[in-house]
């Protein structure tokens, strides 16, 4: 009986050949839907921040330099590859590519960093706030997430780190 | 340097240990996945071995928490040296998405060096063949860190108190010069 059984499963296995990926020596493609990590496009980024208010890992970090210049930082070590940053670009700066031969041994390779040129008011000498698309973004003002620590700054002040900016957004929980 | 090392000391046998600290399971049916004779990580000598006392590599899932951090610290120092740490998946490397909740005190590299990243949630089998690769000298690694820095686009400042009335008209006094 087991040794029947053992020639059966000879069998079976002589019958289903090598079934080994030869992957690291040859590529391998990935499936129609895969979301590799997501590739940012620095020419339509419009620095809406909204990718970094709807990122469930909170892992692009925005900081805001001057009046004109708004740097965005994805870390990379973080990210889920959810995609939720690409669908909510209102710019489709953000493509999900299908790379995911991203080990390495410097977690710094990951980033991406983006360093945008903001339009100002030509009236106020502010930075305009885009209409309606990226109200729903619950655009904050200005921000100054702690890129040292890789942390958001969730309350954005634009005075003072405890003076709330004016006519900043209430997220409303109910 | 960590490479040369790595092809002279650990030759071409690596023992990895699985040490998850908190994960969601989802990287280690990804490892376990890797070990499957359709992944087949045994043609590069690397075997899953019980104990840390026993491994060359250790292969964290899932972020240091309050609860795991001492442990994982000890299984760290339990493995003999030479020995090298991999952070598999997003919580390994850098938290993951809960990297701000209250027993996640952070990455791995908060309690033990780690020597390489493989960053997804998770991974693909692929990816993780690949990291391994990379560490053993087999392929190189593909990501560099990338900045781009848009071009600035000068607009000169309309200023509303350089608006004069002039007949019946209201003109911008400085026009010209925008
Ligand atoms: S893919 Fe998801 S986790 Fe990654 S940056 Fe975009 S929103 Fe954040
Ligand atoms: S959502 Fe798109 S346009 Fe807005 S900051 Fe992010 S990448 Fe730029
Ligand atoms: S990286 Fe994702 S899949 Fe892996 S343990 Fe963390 S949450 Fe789970």
């Amino acid at each position: 009986m087991s040794i029947l059984s053992k020639v059966k499963e000879a069998v079976i296995c002589l019958r289903a050949g090598r079934v080994t990926l030869p992957y690291p020596a040859q590529p391998r493609p990935t499936p129609p839907n895969f979301r590799g990590r997501p590739i940012f496009d620095a020419s339509r980024c419009i620095g809406c921040a909204g990718c970094a208010n709807n990122c469930p890992a909170r892992e692009i970090l925005v900081v805001d330099l001057c009046q004109e210049v708004r740097v965005l930082q994805y870390l990379g070590r973080r990210c889920t590859y959810c995609g939720r940053c690409a669908d909510v670009c209102p710019e489709k700066a953000i493509t999900m590519s299908r790379d995911f031969e991203t080990a390495t041994d410097h977690v710094a390779d990951l980033g991406q960093r983006l360093e945008l040129f903001m339009s100002t008011c030509q009236r106020c000498g502010r930075c305009f706030t885009p209409p309606s698309a990226l109200d729903q973004l619950k655009l904050k003002g200005y921000r100054f997430d702690d890129v040292a620590h890789e942390r958001w700054v969730f309350h954005s002040t634009a005075y003072g780190r405890d003076e709330p900016v004016v006519e900043d957004v209430e997220i409303e929980l109910d | 340097m960590i490479k040369n090392l790595c092809q002279k000391m650990f030759g071409r046998s690596l023992w990895v240990y699985h040490a998850n600290s908190g994960g969601c399971n989802g990287c280690d049916i990804e490892v376990l996945n890797v070990l499957t004779p359709y992944y087949d990580v045994e043609r590069f000598g690397i075997k899953l071995v019980g104990s840390p006392r026993h491994a060359d590599v250790m292969l964290c899932q899932g972020p240091a928490m309050r609860s795991t951090a001492a442990a994982l610290r000890r299984a760290y120092e339990a493995m003999p040296a030479p020995k090298l740490v991999f952070a598999i998946g997003s919580c390994a490397c850098g938290g993951g998405i809960w990297h701000d909740s209250y027993p996640v005190l952070g990455p791995v590299e908060k309690v033990v060096p780690v020597n390489y990243y493989i960053p997804g949630c998770p991974p693909r089998p692929e990816a993780i063949i690949y990291g391994v690769a990379v560490a053993l000298g087999l392929v190189d690694k593909r990501v560099v860190p990338v900045e781009v820095r848009q071009l600035p686009l000068i607009i000169p400042r309309y200023h509303p108190d350089d608006l004069r009335g002039r007949d019946e008209l209201v003109v911008y006094e400085k026009a010209d010069s925008l």
